[in-house]
């Protein structure tokens, strides 16, 4: 066992629902978050904010997030920066506050992923997220993160002789779970029936396999367990892997585009740190922003083989009493996609898992889980292991 | 707001061999053929600046068609994209069109022509490059 007194650990969770919230605005959807992490630490104060966010510039005409959000939130001289990595900001935020505190320059760190984009249209949305593709040779065709989802689960299905519907059970199995997470926009179950019948929105996705983009916030206190102070409560879980990996951009730049080698690198580096295996996973948080990425992300973590993933999902494998639950509180799909936040939500609701704190949405006898979220349709993976410290 | 990336006057001008004529580049050291053109050979490591002519002939690898279009798109929504597998070894992202009535399916083969990509802002310089349509019997 670990020297736990030079361990990092995950000493407080702060989320906000994710939604549409008309009546908040950037700065105050990461204040909530913010406090809540720290009420939940017991009163840390960090010296040091990472914030993970990626369309503030463009949909909310705000760049410079660190120094805004350390003044707005009362904190004002902290060291604070915007880490940036499309979709992934949130796992490589956690990651940049895991480094600081190893290495022990700090001793507690924040991690706040925020994310407003209900203030602006549809088509300066998309446009907004075609940027985190190669845009000189993506987005100018007109592609966006959902027309590359398209074509990697065209290619998916076809190449695997997977059926249309094969993809159903990750969409099924997310919304089950939402339904008894407060945080989630879409509480309500649904059939297989109703993903059949669902609307095509750019072949072959239909409306269940694309996660609602909304705002959201989620923040965490990283902590060396012995800057901890006495009293503090909670159960203690410990980052005991971090890592994170890139892979071309573009997708026609990637040798084998249904193969997320930066999924796959940045997974089996943060097990070989903390000495686990996917055996060793309880359960395990993974990208589902369009369902083809718990396929594609099941196969590269080592979950299944190659072209194996969609099986996983046939037969209750990843639901919360299976062998590896994924997306145990809805997921992006139902929880909400809160864009660059992602990793911070799924990191906040893998802590509550081990701390035992998920009510209705337990996983029994949670002691490790691997945390994996993606960045443009992979091209920066970033994975943490996250373990029960006691 | 019609501008949307990749569609700056200046950036345009910078990739218009890419973009008109598909130019891409060959690896001196392991014969890679490259494309988008990127100087460092994805293969081997080593520079590669050598430019190579593909031929614009390939075959459909994937395809989707959007209909969620982001700025500066929507007017043409919805549209058909694809990644094609280049006959010469890359893939590449493009537009499809000059579909007629026969569905494009995986392996379908196809070649480059030369489009209307957008324009740079509502009264600016009309950006063309390339799109693949279904080959021509006769090719």
């Amino acid at each position: 066992m670990k020297d736990k007194s030079n361990s990092v650990v995950i000493a407080g969770v702060g989320m906000m629902p994710v939604g549409e919230h008309w009546e908040l605005s950037l700065r105050h959807l990461a204040l909530e978050a913010m406090t809540a992490a720290q009420a939940d630490a017991g009163g840390l104060r960090p010296q040091a904010i990472y914030v993970a966010n990626m369309l503030a510039p463009a949909l909310s005409g705000q760049s410079h997030l660190g120094a805004l959000l350390a003044d707005f939130a009362g904190m004002r001289g902290v060291e604070a920066a915007t880490i940036e990595a499309s979709g992934a900001s949130g796992g490589v935020a956690a990651r940049q506050a895991y480094l600081a505190v190893a290495s022990g320059a700090i001793d507690v760190a924040l991690v706040l992923g925020v994310e407003k984009v209900t203030d602006k249209a549809s088509g300066q949305v998309q446009a907004a997220l075609a940027t985190a593709t190669d845009s000189e040779y993506e987005a100018v065709q007109g592609v966006t993160p959902g027309a590359q989802a398209a074509l990697l689960m065209q290619r998916y299905l076809y190449e695997h002789e997977a059926p249309r519907d094969s993809l159903a059970g990750f969409s099924l199995t997310a919304h089950q779970n939402a339904v008894t997470n407060p945080n989630a926009m879409f509480r309500r179950a649904i059939k297989r029936e109703q993903y059949a019948k669902a609307p095509v929105v750019g072949e072959p996705l239909n409306t269940f396999d694309v996660a609602p983009l909304a705002d959201g916030a989620a923040a965490l206190i990283v902590a060396r367990a012995s800057a901890l102070p006495n009293g503090h409560d909670r159960p203690q879980v410990r980052i005991a892997g971090s890592a994170t990996a890139t892979s071309a951009l573009a997708l026609h730049d990637r040798p084998d585009p249904l193969v997320l080698t930066a999924a796959a690198k940045s997974a089996s580096d943060a097990l070989l740190q903390s000495e686990l295996t996917t055996d060793d996973m309880d359960l395990f948080e993974l990208h589902d922003s369009f369902s083809i990425f718990g396929a594609l992300s099941l196969e590269a973590a080592g979950f299944a083989e190659r072209g194996d993933g969609w099986k996983l999902a046939q037969n209750g494998n990843i639901s919360l009493s299976g062998n590896i639950p994924i997306s145990t509180f809805g997921g992006s799909k139902a929880r909400g996609d809160p864009g660059a936040a992602t990793g911070v939500y799924q990191l906040a609701e893998a802590t509550l898992q081990l701390q035992n704190q998920a009510n209705e949405n337990q996983v029994s006898d949670a002691t490790a889980a691997m945390v994996q979220c993606l960045g443009g349709s992979g091209a920066t993976a970033s994975t943490h292991i996250l373990q029960h410290a006691n | 707001m019609n501008r949307f990336p990749g569609m700056e006057t200046s950036q345009h001008w910078r990739l218009k061999r890419q973009r008109y004529t598909l130019s891409g580049e060959i690896c001196p050291h392991c014969a890679y053929k490259i494309f988008p053109p990127r100087d460092i050979c994805p293969d081997c490591g080593e520079d590669a600046r050598d430019i190579y002519q593909f031929s614009g002939r390939g075959e459909v690898y994937s395809h989707t068609t959007v209909y969620q279009a982001p700025a500066g798109h929507t007017e043409n929504a919805p549209y058909p994209v694809a990644i094609v597998r280049l006959e010469e070894g890359p893939l590449v992202t493009a537009q499809l069109t000059d579909l007629g009535d026969e569905p494009v399916e995986i392996g379908t083969p196809v070649e480059m022509v030369t489009r209307k990509l957008g324009a740079d802002g509502e009264r600016g310089m009309l950006v063309y490059g390339y799109k693949f349509r279904p080959a021509l019997a006769s090719s």
